[in-house]
């Protein structure tokens, strides 16, 4: 994998950040012709990079909530396997649901957070073709869900806090995923989250797709990253039922609100964590470090409470939500 | 729809019941012509081809409730707090539900004995807006439940759903983990929960308490799955098996403990409360 300092420059940009694209490719051109002597050339770079980086903070200030769906999928996005390298260590990886099989679309295990040992399980969609086949896109059988159960359950016993990392456009829509009974799994899976006698922080860091996400996020603290959404349904999803056509997606985006500060506001989570101005893929070091800072806040807080308070804490939590 | 507009409504449908189009109906599934008279009759259910019809909320309390059972009111809830509108306003559509159906949401509850047992029946029914799960139908599950609770006694929900209201959102999607607190409380309470899937029941309603069941029940050929048949069919591009997402699939692959015929539906009711029930502390 390109080191983080080199990801700057090869960052693929999305539709609306086109005008910032063409800056930058002027830029470069420039800098290709400059040997340094021609000052310029130099002071020209110059400008146009500072103009660049003042689009580039503009644009992403006030992102529409379709414009924010595309940053949060974005395939140079970090990923969990990225926030596993950077911000967890002597993570010990735990696979198989000891029913059926192993989904590497939820990966889990144990693991280290700034001290604090736990248990991680999350989502991964893969970064390339043959990562994004292995993993599925991210989008979990029933097996992943009944892995997640077990390694939710094995946390309880030994006494360690869960920390879920959600990234999936949903849960697989398959054959062999309804006759392995995903709904039963992510059903159960929702149902273990609610049962844990310990800790519970989940973290939105890209899509939040449904039930598939929430069988992995109904936890005592549901944060979100600030350019990832969560939904009921996929913008084109809801764009092609509600609207009778596929191209109504960025209306069903903005209708359903979709966004971390929408989400806030409606009080379905609990906090927000920063992303670098850009994106967490133009930073990703500075974004886990973030995430990592925020998830060890809230466990600390949350340590404080007994096992049936955690628990107490949790069903009040999502008790509450649709209740005058 | 205004006053008068309900007026001309009855007036037509009365004049209508006359007319050959009123009395006969075709069977979704065979294509038989059925004297809806006899249908209803029959408990919806189609005499040449046992196509089990939709039914609603009230026809359901009657069907598994002795007489004398009690409507539980619908709670109330946030309305539109998203203030969404699709192509229409979502507090639209939801005036227009109410005036074709008899209760204010998707979800009712009543409380009553089966055969003799007392129990708290929920009902979801597909005519009011699909079924679709929102505020509405996770507040009345968990007051349905809670009911439950301090009766001491078991609740059954007969599902039918499309999936989530999205009309709400981010909100209903959080009815997942709200009703699931909810069965979670009547375990704790050592009291029976028991579901019975009818056509259809899919999305997050599957994917939360209708799979949660103690026992469960399925109506013969509902469909019963978490991801849609287009949906799947657009992931994998291949024909879907014979019967699939369907009761008996479900039941052959060991998702739900039965399938049973709607005449018989009372009674194996009966007899599962019979078995479970809370015993009395002496
Ligand atoms: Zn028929």
């Amino acid at each position: 994998m390109a080191d983080d300092t080199d990801w700057k420059i090869m960052i693929s940009f999305l539709d609306f950040e086109k005008p910032i694209a063409e800056l930058e490719a002027r830029i470069a051109e420039l800098r290709a012709t400059a040997d340094g002597s021609d000052l310029d050339i130099e002071s020209e770079i110059d400008k146009l990079a500072k103009k660049s980086a003042g689009m580039l903070e503009t644009t992403y200030a006030k992102l529409s909530p379709w414009q924010k769906t595309q940053v949060a999928r974005h395939p140079q996005r970090p990923h969990f396997v990225d926030y596993l390298r950077l911000i967890f260590t002597d993570f010990v990886a735990l696979a198989g649901d000891r029913t059926y099989g192993e989904d590497a679309a939820i990966i889990g295990g144990l693991a280290t957070l700034d001290g604090r040992k736990v248990m991680v399980i999350g989502h991964e969609k893969g970064h390339d073709t043959a990562t994004r086949i292995k993993h599925n896109f991210g989008m979990a059988k029933p097996e992943g869900y009944r892995k997640a159960i077990r390694l939710m359950e094995m946390a309880s016993k030994f006494g360690l806090p869960v920390v879920t990392l959600v990234d999936t456009a949903g849960a697989f829509p398959g054959v062999e995923a309804e006759e392995r009974g995903q709904s039963e799994a992510i059903a159960r899976s929702t149902e273990a989250c609610l049962a844990l006698g310990v800790p519970m922080v989940a973290v939105i860091v890209g899509e939040g797709g449904s039930g598939g996400a929430v069988a992995i996020a109904a936890a005592n603290t549901v944060l979100m990253l600030e350019h990832s959404v969560y939904s009921v349904i996929s913008p084109e999803g809801a764009s092609s039922i509600l609207w009778r056509t596929p191209d109504k997606a960025a209306d069903a985006a903005t209708a359903m609100k979709v966004t971390a500060q929408d989400l806030l506001g409606l009080k379905v989570i609990d906090g927000i964590v920063p992303e670098p101005i850009g994106g967490a893929h133009r930073d990703p070091t500075a974004t886990a470090r973030a995430l990592a800072d925020a998830v060890g806040r809230e466990l600390d807080a949350l340590g404080r409470l007994s096992g049936a308070d955690l628990i107490r804490q949790r069903e009040e939590r999502f008790l509450a939500i649709g209740s005058l | 729809m205004s006053w008068l507009d309900k007026v001309r409504n009855s007036i037509s449908s009365l004049a209508k019941r006359d007319t050959p189009d009123e009395l006969w109906m075709k069977c979704a599934s065979c294509g038989e012509m059925l004297f809806i008279k006899e249908f209803e009759a029959n408990l919806s259910v189609c005499p040449k081809c046992e196509h089990h019809g939709r039914i609603g909320a009230k026809a359901r309390f009657d069907l598994l409730l002795d007489t004398g059972y009690t409507v539980l009111p619908t709670p109330k809830v946030p309305e539109n707090p998203l203030n969404f509108r699709d192509t229409k306003k979502y507090p639209d559509r939801l005036k227009a539900a109410r005036a074709t159906n008899p209760y204010p949401d998707a979800l009712t509850n009543a409380y009553g004995a089966v055969n003799g047992a007392k129990a708290v029946l929920g009902v979801q029914d597909f005519k009011f807006m699909g079924g679709s799960m929102g505020m509405a139908v996770g507040e009345a599950f968990v007051a349905g439940v809670e009911k439950a609770i301090a009766e001491n006694c078991a609740y059954v929900i007969v599902t039918a759903a499309g999936g989530a209201r999205m009309q709400e959102g981010i909100l209903s999607l959080m009815q997942m983990p709200k009703t699931t607190v909810a069965t979670r409380r009547l375990a704790a309470a050592g009291l029976p929960y028991i579901v019975v899937l009818t056509d259809p029941t899919t999305g997050g309603v599957t994917a939360s308490y209708a799979m949660l069941g103690d026992v469960q029940i399925a109506e013969p050929g509902a469909l019963i799955g978490f991801a849609g048949q287009r949906v799947i069919q657009d992931t994998i591009r291949e024909k879907l098996p014979d019967g699939f997402q369907r009761a008996e699939y479900l039941h052959a692959h060991g998702m739900v403990d039965m399938v049973v015929h709607r005449k018989d539906l009372k009674d194996t009711l009966a007899t599962l409360l019979g078995y479970l029930a809370r015993k009395e502390v002496a």
